[in-house]
């Protein structure tokens, strides 16, 4: 950046809406609320509640399945990806998902279905024993519901950011909405939300990669102008390929996401989608409620089949953000990480190119459908957590541990007042996130670490007679600690971490800017009039002596000049002064900007909060002497990170089980009927014609898989 | 979908075309709109007016939808 300015954020809301989309997202509300008033009569006993009576079709459950897992955090997450990592962010729909799915439809379904099971902690208990039944009920409660806090809380920032809505508005409606619709239909509220919600979404974000193709002048043109753009906007990565998907992985550099093939194929393909996709019970309830096994089967290969379009609608926007969102003097927009300072003062963030591009391209009416469908995809991530929260809690923690002789209507009742109790939590965890927002991002690693393990345990008591229920609890419990741990290890700073030094100026401090050449030239230099300062480990020892880790505040007496740069252990970084709303002091208006490299001078009266920080644990950096361990490289990403602390989990979960397994003593045979391979007769469903056959289509699917990934190579 | 034990459950897919038609017509109805009342402030690639194509294509849609999932007598 050296001096100039950067692109200046406006405070004001990204997207405006008019009359037209405002009749558009109310009429959203009031359709789901009356489905679910219109779902209750059909809700009456545990089995209709629970598991929406078993009775939906493959093309129901197919849909169910994709869209309970195309949230909004996913589609703006993903396009964001997109936008970081290029071309990789695609893996997530292809090998990170499709191998998977199969493998669910074609192996794991049969057990799922012939056992009966409500739920995946359930298999757990037929399997090993209420011991890993019960860390996987408590844990996957507590998360459910933190997630679906985190879902709400999400969007009641999103909606902030974009429309400018109130934060509180935001959270009471939808949660009360989603309350209402799922204590009153159950799953069966929450399947056909989950379906609208598809259509909402591929209606509202289609027309996006459409018409930001046309506008980048075709899909070669927008791969030419990317690599470009990318040496400007990542431009610590310039040199990587952002446009394929297995060309740039033969070496860690040849990549933005500091990953390489084994990473890909072992960490995303195996450990972290088999995780997701095999064993997330959200997930696999949406399938093994279907009417029949094969209906379950062929419902899971149509989720794969639309998940494999999925990035034309996420994969796409993130790379267009690439390629056409341009600042007004028509040089590429820079987009930063969340964490990054600049983030929202004077940078948009990642996460804002999809709302972006829809402010770019949508008008009246589309923006609205847009907006809709957002508003859907936080909904219904919402109400699936929240259903699989009110199935799990009723019979995998309720019933064994707290009322084992209930009848069904009584657990009807607990499954309802469940929900609602489910919806509160959440409500309390989306405020828990307002006051802590770096709880997110633990969070969400926490939940990706949590579904490798259990994977590894449930498979393993699939496949593996001679796993033992020891073997099951302490492979699953050692995997957890040893993911969490390997998480701690990333970001822990034995030597100290200091944040990039930062000054940044309140609001109302009145400023003046030195430029080259003029107005619109090149910054110089910055001085502060009066007003108030925040510093944050830059040096400024004449005026004040703070030891490390402190803070202090203060009047200043006299001028104080700060350096453009520091040095921090043997490097000179530059200071970043951040100016979201100043006063200019000599046109007098309100401005912003941001700048880097440059001194600042500090006029006698200047209030000063000045902090040195320097942390030993550090959540939103990574730490990459310690992340070599884990990735094997110190040019990781956290995606990459992610990925091999999946893998490295998923190892020591089945090293662990197996070993335990080895010396403990094995549940004899008769009790594992219909719960490992070998055992399990898979039903006779009757003649199955061609076009019905599961492992035709899986076969058909894997086909497609490999020619996608060949033409993108 | 198949039915309650009273009641037959009107198809997820009727809803959904009625939804989608009516914001088809919407959109569209904005798109003819911005047609005659040009906005100062145009998105980009206004020319294309996406709003009418993009709606007429939803009206299809869910017209298809409603009709062959209409609820029977």
């Amino acid at each position: 950046m050296n001096g100039f300015p950067l692109l200046a954020v406006a405070n004001a809301p990204t997207l405006t809406l008019g009359a037209v989309d405002l009749l558009i997202i109310v009429t959203y509300f009031l359709v789901v609320i009356a489905i679910g008033v219109y779902l209750k009569k059909f809700t009456n006993t545990g089995e209709d509640f629970f598991l929406a009576g078993r009775k939906m079709t493959a093309w129901i459950a197919g849909i169910s399945f994709i869209s309970a897992n195309l949230s909004s955090l996913e589609t703006m997450g993903w396009s964001a990806m997109a936008y970081q990592y290029g071309m990789l962010g695609a893996h997530a729909y292809l090998i990170g998902a499709i191998p998977a799915i199969l493998f669910l439809a074609v192996v794991m379904m049969p057990f799922y279905y012939i056992c009966k099971t409500h739920s995946v902690p359930g298999y757990l208990k037929l399997r090993y024993g209420e011991g890993a039944r019960s860390i996987a009920g408590v844990s996957f409660s507590f998360m459910t519901v933190m997630v679906s806090g985190a879902s709400m809380f999400a969007m009641a920032k999103i909606l902030n950011l974009l429309l400018g809505w109130d934060i509180h508005v935001s959270i009471w409606v939808s949660s009360i909405t989603v309350a209402i619709y799922v204590a009153l239909g159950g799953l069966l509220s929450a399947v056909f939300n989950e379906v609208l919600q598809f259509f909402l979404i591929w209606f509202g974000s289609l027309l996006i990669p459409i018409l930001g193709i046309i506008h980048a002048g075709g899909w070669n043109k927008m791969m030419q102008t990317i690599q470009q753009n990318v040496k400007i906007i990542h431009p610590t990565v310039q040199n990587a390929d952002f446009t394929s998907l297995w060309r740039n992985l033969g070496s860690f550099d040849a990549n933005p996401m500091g990953i390489d093939w084994f990473g890909m194929v072992f960490g995303l393909g195996l450990a972290v989608s088999f995780g997701y996709w095999c064993t997330d019970f959200l997930q696999v309830q949406r399938v093994i409620v279907a009417k029949n096994l094969r209906a379950a089967q062929n419902g899971t290969i149509i989720g794969a089949v639309l998940k494999m379009c999925v990035p034309l609608i996420v994969t796409i926007p993130g790379l267009l953000g690439l390629a056409v969102l341009l600042n007004p003097d028509g040089s590429p927009m820079v987009l930063v990480p969340e964490s990054d300072p600049r983030a929202r003062i004077t940078n948009h963030t990642f996460n804002d190119v999809l709302p972006l591009l829809m402010g770019q391209y949508l008008g009246p009416g589309l923006l609205g459908l847009g907006v809709t469908a957002m508003i859907a995809g936080f909904m219904s991530g919402m109400a699936g957590n929240v259903s699989a929260f009110a199935t799990v809690w009723t019979y995998d923690v309720y019933k064994p541990l707290i009322k084992k002789d209930g009848n069904d209507e009584h657990y009807l009742h607990v499954g309802r007042w469940t929900s609602i109790i489910g919806v509160v939590i959440s409500i309390a965890a989306a405020y828990i996130l307002l006051w802590f927002s770096n709880i997110l991002e633990f969070l969400q690693v926490l939940v990706f670490f949590f579904i490798v393990p259990l994977f590894g345990t449930v498979i393993l008591g699939m496949l593996w007679k001679r796993a033992t229920p020891a073997g099951g609890f302490w492979g699953f419990l050692t995997a957890i600690i040893f993911s969490i741990g390997m998480w701690v290890f990333v970001h822990s700073f034995p030597e100290g971490y200091r944040p990039q030094p930062k000054v940044q100026f309140d609001k109302g401090a009145v400023v003046s800017v030195e430029r080259q050449n003029g107005n619109n030239g090149k910054i110089t230099r910055v001085i502060v009039e009066s007003g108030k300062v925040d510093i944050v480990n830059v040096p400024i020892t004449n005026a004040v002596q703070v030891a490390a880790g402190k803070k202090t505040e203060l009047t200043l007496t006299n001028e104080v000049v700060l350096p453009p740069s520091v040095v921090q252990k043997n490097s000179t970084v530059p200071v970043q002064i951040l100016a979201p709303e100043v006063v200019d002091a000599q046109a007098k208006t309100n401005t912003a900007f941001g700048v880097e490299n440059v001194p600042v001078v500090l006029k006698s009266g200047v209030n000063v909060v000045y902090s040195d920080i320097e942390m030993k644990f550090a959540p939103a950096a990574f730490n990459p002497q310690h992340a070599k361990y884990i990735a094997r490289s110190e040019k990781a990403k956290p995606m990459a990170i992610n990925m091999y602390s999946g893998f490295w989990s998923l190892v020591v979960c089945v090293v662990v089980t197996v070993v335990v397994s080895l010396f403990t003593k094995p549940k004899p045979e008769a009790e594992l009927k219909n719960l490992v391979m070998g055992l399990t007769e898979i039903p006779d469903e009757g003649p199955c014609p061609w076009y019905e056959n599961p492992k035709l289509w899986a076969a058909v699917v894997l086909a497609v898989l490999v020619l996608v990934n060949i033409i993108f190579w | 979908m198949s039915t309650g034990e009273h009641h037959e459950m009107i198809p997820i897919w009727f809803f959904i075309g009625c939804l989608i038609a009516f914001y088809g017509i919407l959109i569209m109805g904005a798109g003819i709109y911005e047609i005659f009342n040009p906005p100062v402030k145009k998105v980009a690639l206004w020319h294309l007016h996406a709003g009418i194509w993009w709606g007429a294509i939803m009206i299809l849609f869910g017209l298809f939808y409603i009709i062959k999932f209409k609820p029977k007598k």
